[in-house]
């Protein structure tokens, strides 16, 4: 008997064939250094997909430049690898073009919070629909080793070799106060089930979903949080029924804290105070409407012909007879 | 009394006042009946350089200039036949940027004549007298006096006064005039219409009893289907047109109101305006919602183009299609904000680090800035390529009739072109030859790709050897080469061949090709040439140049003056000159100025005549 010709009534639609793996989201092999926290953000992300069976054709993720700004190559999904500074207008663009598909904007921090700082305040301002996650490292990776915004006082760099003059900018405290923030929270890279607990809260969030990963690079900052997180002292996992979930394995990482992530004057004072790092989820409004719904709410959806029609009609005011 | 009526082919006519006092609304008025009446026409706005200047003074003047006649008109034209002037001050401006003709007759308010102040007293006289010196007409009328008679506050009042006697001046046809006020005023309560009318009319009585001499300046013959609108209108009503369903934006004068006027009507076509937080988050969000498949463009000038150069290059780089337009004002820097120049081009050619090939457009007249809106979009599109149409103050507020342009449903309703939708296929699947390539669009295509700002191979994937990089660099050139082969040589204006051939582009098109008619008409061998497309160049120019003796350019931008003494051997040569000895090794001379205004045909023909070494 002949094969029955079944591949042709299979489409990808299939259902049965619909489950993605994480290979499915597997792009070039990563070439970030040995040990950088990158990679497991990487992972984490890619987990993220698969949990929430992304089709990876329906995906954009939008970067920067910098080390951490390679990451759309390495993750297999509609990758835009842009210029410094400059990930969340084009990542806006996709969103007001677009609202179906998924957008992942990925930064360093002197690409957001420095070069980038303008976008970053309005971009939080307007809301967009996307999950924006900032790769801190406290320092310039790809350019090896300069001064960053988050950089703490004294730290020598290339460009401050006797010591970075400033105090660093303090990136919560600034989200915080931005009008029409919707969410914001705070992860690291050495805490892999936290960080993939966060990312799965800021992908349901509706709206500007921003997320600061604390990133450990060996090379150029190893001694950052406390040499990437040794130091339970310096950390706080926040928690609440609303927030995100920490398990007890994570007490020898840091202290915990009650924190009810609709109170924004307690959000604003933990991280103005900065007594320790705040882990995990200091704010969210759900209720507030993105950008994008606001605009394409206000759209007619004229036929073609009625296009022509209305412009016409537009063109009959400004003949002379008309 | 006896009236003196004269029959003119066209009229040049401005009305200034005080910022604040109305004389642009008459002259709207004014110059919407004319339309009507069949009259070509050119109208420039004449704007102060603050949004609330003090009153009385030069730079306070606002106003409008219409030209106007018989004929279609394609340019601001020459010097002022007449001037209604609501104060000396107002006066005195135009005779200082020497808009007036010698036998300018000048109407003016002679309330200060009587004015307490007897400084300004004198200097209402002295200007006065001296426009009569040099063969012009004062005709001292009481605008403000007549206006109080009928309404209580003289502004904004005085204008519909002065409306209605230039209605008698030119024999305006008194009822549209009428109709065409209350048009005007429509959103106004009632009452303001009615005195608005009641002053309209007394003006008009006023001047019958009391002027001696009217112009008449037929329509023209043709009647095809007409529209009046300015430069900044046609962009927007012709990216709607174009199919364009986003304007990103940053506010710059003189582009901001193209995104005004689309803000206005854009949503009910399904499109929106989107204002930036600046300039390169404008460009940013474009170049991110075309990648998306969403046609957009944004819109800038100057300052504004040169925030955007970075995210130029990464659409050329990325081959993301991107129209921007730049509306340019005089620069370098904060320059000449409200005021034209054609100072962008080579900019907008080069300024991008690195080799950037892309595509530059500039728009000759109203018309074309509403119909390049498609051409951009579809070359854009078509190439995978960045476009920059080029507009200018000049374009961007001066008002003309031309013929209506035919509106068509594939443009009007153009899908985003050129996605690829099957498994396999490559980011960048250069054609060998011609560099071109189709799109995987987000959303739309079943295959991923990476699009990269660093040099990529044909899969979208970093590489950095030679053979990559060159290959890379020859597709994105060859898009241009594809584009030019496919461009046909420009037409001239005038003879074939000749003595001299004079080459411009952008808004200098009319004020060009009017002087080069006057000179022909006078029997010289002069022709003229419009470029629309300055990179690519169209073929065959130097085989057109080679066909004249003299070849020059005439621009408004900067050049060293042939004759400026004190410059060698490194004198600078106008923009569009430049390029053209460049590319074509012609000895290209150029006359171009940084005047902040349009040229005038008579001041074109007079450099064009001395270039022939004669006068005719
Ligand atoms: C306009 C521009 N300025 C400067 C650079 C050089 N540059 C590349 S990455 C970078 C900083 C990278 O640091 P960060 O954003 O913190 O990312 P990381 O490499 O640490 O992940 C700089 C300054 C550039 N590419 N473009
Ligand atoms: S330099 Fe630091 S941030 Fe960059 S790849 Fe290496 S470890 Fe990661």
């Amino acid at each position: 008997m002949d094969q029955l010709p079944i591949d042709e009534f299979l489409t990808d639609l299939c259902p049965f064939e619909k489950q993605l793996d994480l290979d499915d989201y597997l792009g070039e092999a990563p070439r970030w250094c040995q040990g950088c926290g990158d990679l497991g953000i990487l992972t984490a992300v890619q987990k993220l997909l698969r949990d929430n069976q992304a089709e990876p054709t329906e995906v954009v993720c939008v970067s920067g430049i910098g080390c951490s700004s390679r990451f759309p190559y390495y993750l297999k999904a509609f990758g835009f690898h842009g210029i410094h500074g400059r990930a969340l207008p084009i990542s806006t663009g996709v969103a007001l073009a677009n609202p179906k598909l998924k957008v992942l904007t990925v930064m360093g921090d002197g690409d957001c919070f420095s070069i980038g700082a303008g976008h970053w305040v309005h971009a939080i301002r307007y809301n967009v629909n996307l999950l924006a996650m900032v790769l801190d490292n406290e320092i310039y990776g790809l350019t090896r080793e300069q001064t960053s915004p988050t950089t703490p006082l004294g730290t020598r760099t290339r460009t401050t070799p006797k010591g970075a003059f400033l105090p660093p900018l303090n990136p919560l405290q600034l989200m915080l106060g931005v009008s029409n923030l919707s969410f914001l929270a705070q992860t690291a890279t050495w805490l892999p089930q936290h960080l993939l607990a966060t990312l799965q809260q800021a992908y349901r969030h509706q709206g500007l979903a921003f997320v600061r990963i604390l990133q450990h690079c060996p090379v150029f900052s190893p001694q950052a949080f406390g040499e990437g997180g040794k130091d339970a002292e310096l950390m706080e996992f926040l928690y609440h029924v609303q927030g995100i979930a920490i398990d007890p394995a994570l007490e020898r990482f840091g202290g915990r804290r009650e924190h009810d992530p609709a109170d924004l004057a307690t959000a604003q004072r933990l991280a103005s105070e900065r007594e320790r790092e705040p882990l995990g989820l200091l704010y969210q409004n759900p209720d507030l409407p993105s950008y994008e719904t606001i605009r394409h709410a206000a759209l007619a959806h004229p036929s073609p012909a009625e296009k022509l029609t209305l412009l016409n009609r537009r063109l009959d005011r400004l003949a002379p007879e008309g | 009394m006896a009236i003196h009526k004269q029959s003119v082919k066209e009229h040049i006519l401005e009305i200034v006042s005080d910022a604040g006092e109305g004389a642009q609304k008459a002259g709207e008025v004014f110059a919407k009946t004319a339309a009507r009446m069949g009259n070509g026409l050119w109208t420039e706005a004449i704007i102060p350089a603050e949004i609330q200047p003090p009153a009385h003074g030069v730079r306070s003047s606002s106003g409008i200039r219409i030209r106007f006649g018989s004929d279609f008109v394609s340019n601001g034209g020459d010097l002022t036949n007449l001037a209604l002037v609501f104060n000396e001050m107002s006066l005195l401006s135009r005779l200082q940027i020497g808009s007036l003709a010698d036998d300018v007759i000048v109407i003016i308010d002679d309330i200060w004549s009587k004015d307490p102040s007897r400084e300004i007293r004198e200097h209402y006289r002295e200007l006065l007298d001296g426009i009569r010196q040099r063969g012009g007409r004062v005709v001292e009328v009481p605008l403000q006096e007549e206006t109080l008679k009928i309404v209580e506050e003289p502004n904004p009042g005085k204008n519909m006064f002065a409306l209605g006697l230039l209605g008698f001046v030119y024999e305006r046809n008194q009822k549209l005039l009428a109709a065409v006020v209350s048009e005007a005023f429509q959103a106004k309560p009632a009452e303001v219409l009615r005195s608005n009318l009641k002053l309209l009319d007394a003006g008009y009585q006023w001047a019958k009893v009391h002027l001696d001499f009217q112009f008449e300046v037929p329509g023209m013959q043709s009647r095809k289907p007409m529209l009046a609108m300015n430069g900044n209108q046609a962009l927007a009503l012709g990216s709607i047109a174009a199919g364009f369903e986003l304007c990103s934006m940053y506010p710059i004068t003189p582009a901001t109101s193209v995104s005004q006027y689309l803000a206005a009507i854009f949503e009910e076509f399904g499109g929106f305006v989107h204002q930036a937080e600046d300039e390169l988050a404008a460009i940013g969000v474009a170049l991110g919602a075309n990648f998306a498949g969403k046609p957009a463009f944004t819109v800038t000038s100057g300052p504004g183009m040169a925030l955007k150069t970075e995210f130029m290059g990464l659409a050329v780089m990325t081959e993301i299609p991107l129209v921007v337009i730049d509306v340019q004002r005089g620069g370098p820097s904060t320059g000449l904000p409200t005021k034209v120049e054609q100072g962008d081009l080579l900019s907008s050619i080069f300024a991008t680090p690195g080799d950037a090939p892309k595509v530059v457009l500039a728009a000759s007249s109203i018309g074309d800035c509403f119909k390049l809106m498609q051409t951009a979009r579809r070359i854009a599109e078509d190439f995978r390529m960045l476009v920059i149409l080029l507009s200018d103050a000049n374009l961007a507020s001066g008002v003309q009739l031309f013929e209506r342009p035919e509106l068509m449903l594939d443009e009007i309703a153009r899908p985003m072109s050129a996605g690829t939708s099957h498994k396999g296929d490559l980011a960048y699947d250069w054609q060998e030859e011609t560099g071109l390539s189709k799109r995987l669009i987000p959303g739309r295509s079943k295959e991923v790709g990476m699009t990269s700002s660093l040099n990529h191979s044909p899969a979208g994937l970093v590489r950095s050897d030679t053979e990559s990089n060159e290959l890379a660099h020859r597709m994105r050139s060859h898009k241009l080469a594809a584009l030019q082969q496919a461009l046909k040589p420009p037409a001239l204006h005038g003879a074939e061949q000749g003595e001299l051939l004079v080459v411009g582009w952008g808004s200098t098109r009319g004020a060009i090709e009017e002087a080069v008619d006057r000179l022909r008409a006078a029997g010289q061998r002069v022709s003229s040439l419009h470029l629309v497309f300055l990179n690519p160049l169209p073929p065959g120019l130097k085989e057109i140049f080679g066909r004249f003796k003299q070849v020059m350019c005439v621009e408004i931008n900067y050049a060293d003056a042939a004759d400026d003494a004190f410059v060698g051997e490194g004198r600078r040569y106008s923009q569009l000159a430049f390029l053209l000895r460049a590319q074509t090794l012609v000895d290209v001379d150029c006359f171009a100025r940084v005047c902040g205004r349009a040229l005038r045909p008579m001041e074109i023909a007079e450099v064009l005549e001395k270039k022939l070494g004669g006068s005719p």
